[in-house]
């Protein structure tokens, strides 16, 4: 089983279509939306974590290729900017996966990037904008 | 024979800080050597205790005097980097408020707010040399003819700015939790509905007001870190309220007393003086204060000695009762416990974290004792204590 971060980019003959359905339903892929902004009609983009194995992550891909949708990796998505973060902890009971942690010795918070789904919980709500989001 | 017990003077602990033979330790050091050793001895081997706190503080702000100006010009209306400044002083006298949107706030308009710059990061930009574009209007008179003003302005080339918060430090405050069903967004953060997390704000056994409790050392003229500079205790804050239930150590068991204070503005350092914007709710400043506790008794160094076991605070309903004004206590939560990470509350293990950085609040209680023990910082005798309520009437 593998997991892939990635951003897809929906062209506008697609926004329509139950694209996400079809991964689930025919590719037997776990799709978890990250964040998703779609305007009807014209074009979308979902960040989305895809977990399947090599063959059904293949096929998925092909399939979402063939329907037009860019495929692009996420990398570098949250930046935890360390000379500006007081370690206040304001976000770590709204990251849902526990990248954003605080060392309960320390009182260092410090952000796991492998743990990180991108889901900018902590990104408005950091006081000091000592997280940012980045997408590549 | 039975040792005299400890009496030291401010003076005393001074001639020791100019011999270089002053011991220093931070509140956080201190309960540990309370504990093993006891009050009395303590008192005899520890001159001071540090304490130290960084967090949001609302009600902080600076004043300004932008003149002089040509020609002369008697300011009604001004703003600092498009944020509106306090006009209704002399000529060019402004008090820049922490909490002040900028003018195109959007504000809570489109729910929960961003708040990106405020009043509390005007004073930031300015500490960090920053140049801030000064906006001032005024109806003219015949002494101060001019009527606009728009200019650039660096905190050095002001003539006077002066950090003077009307509340800091609280002694104690509230855990809050959220019991709808709804994500609010409050001065206390980001709390979850359901009850999804606990969030305090405090340093704890590091908090000043928490090592002095009954105010028996500060008050007016007390001479403290502040904002990485040297600042005062000019007074009791707004809201000074000693008339609190007390646990035996003398330590409220919810918001009592608090501190105004005052410093330079010129002198300070932008990392300890941060804009703040918290979401939904506004902007604010990040203030870092140090206040050193002289140990003049084995009473003083009992209270300096109390550590996170022994300090309480009371779990409060931000979703209702709180914004009815009705705030009551859900229950009473020590330090220790709210540390841990997690407080156990109507059955469930709610996750707990301080808004306050435990981190800089420990940097600022070393920094402290550092420039005392380098004979850089001498303590002051309040020339009035701060007011100590019905426990300074017994």
């Amino acid at each position: 089983m593998n997991t892939k971060k990635v951003v897809l980019s929906f062209p506008p003959s697609t926004v329509e279509d139950p694209i996400i359905y079809h991964l689930i339903m025919d590719y037997g892929l776990m799709v978890n939306i990250l964040r998703a902004s779609i305007d009807a009609g014209k074009q979308g983009r979902v960040v989305a974590e895809l977990k399947g194995d090599d063959n059904q992550l293949k096929n998925g891909a092909n399939f979402l290729e063939s329907k037009g949708v860019e495929i692009e990796p996420l990398t570098e998505e949250i930046r935890h900017i360390e000379e500006k973060c007081t370690s206040c902890t304001s976000c770590v009971p709204l990251c849902p996966t526990g990248a954003l942690n605080v060392d309960r010795e320390t009182w260092v918070v410090s952000h796991d990037a492998d743990k990180c789904v991108v889901c900018l919980s902590c990104v408005d709500v950091c006081p000091y904008r000592a997280v940012t989001a980045h997408f590549q | 024979m039975a040792k005299k017990k400890v009496s030291k003077t401010i003076d005393d602990i001074n001639q020791r800080i100019r011999e270089g033979k002053v011991v220093v330790v931070t509140a956080d050091e201190m309960a540990g050597i309370v504990h093993a050793k006891g009050p009395e001895q303590a008192a005899r081997e520890i001159d001071v205790v540090t304490t130290g706190t960084f967090a949001p503080m609302c009600s902080s702000g600076a004043f300004i005097n932008f003149g002089p100006v040509q020609p002369a010009i008697k300011a009604s209306s001004v703003s600092l980097n498009g944020v509106p400044a306090y006009a209704g002083l002399a000529a060019v006298d402004i008090y820049i408020g922490a909490t002040e949107p900028a003018e195109d706030d959007p504000l809570n308009g489109v729910h929960p707010g961003q708040f990106k710059y405020g009043g509390g990061h005007v004073i930031h930009d300015l500490v960090a040399g920053k140049k801030v574009e000064l906006r001032a209007t005024a109806y003219g008179t015949d002494c101060y003819p001019n009527r606009s003003l728009k200019k650039r302005v660096a905190l050095q080339e002001l003539s006077s700015a002066t950090l003077l918060n009307p509340r800091n430090a609280y002694q104690n405050y509230n855990c809050a939790v959220n019991l709808t069903s709804k994500t609010i967004y409050t001065y206390m953060g980001v709390l979850k509905p359901n009850c999804g997390n606990a969030n305090y704000s405090t340093a704890g056994q590091l908090s000043p007001l928490l090592n002095d409790p009954l105010y028996m050392t500060l008050g007016l003229g007390s001479r403290i870190f502040l904002g990485g500079a040297v600042g005062y205790i000019i007074g009791p804050g707004t809201q000074h309220n000693p008339d609190v239930a007390r646990a035996d150590n003398g330590t409220p068991l919810s918001p009592a007393g608090t501190l105004m204070v005052m410093g330079n503005l010129k002198d300070m350092n932008p990392k300890w003086v941060a804009g703040v914007s918290m979401l939904g709710y506004g902007c604010s400043l990040a203030v870092g204060v140090g206040v050193p506790i002289p140990v003049l008794n084995a009473d003083i160094a009992r209270f300096t000695g109390v550590s996170d076991e022994e300090l309480f605070t009371q779990i409060i309903d931000y979703g209702s009762d709180y914004p009815k004004g009705e705030a009551v206590s859900l229950g009473t939560v020590s330090y220790a416990q709210l540390k841990s990470g997690t407080v156990p509350f109507n059955g469930q293990d709610v996750p707990s974290v301080p808004l306050s950085s435990y981190v800089r609040a420990l940097e600022i209680a070393d920094l402290l004792k550092e420039w005392i023990e380098k004979g850089q910082f001498l303590l002051t005798q309040p020339v009035e204590t701060l007011p100590a309520g019905k426990m300074g009437m017994a």
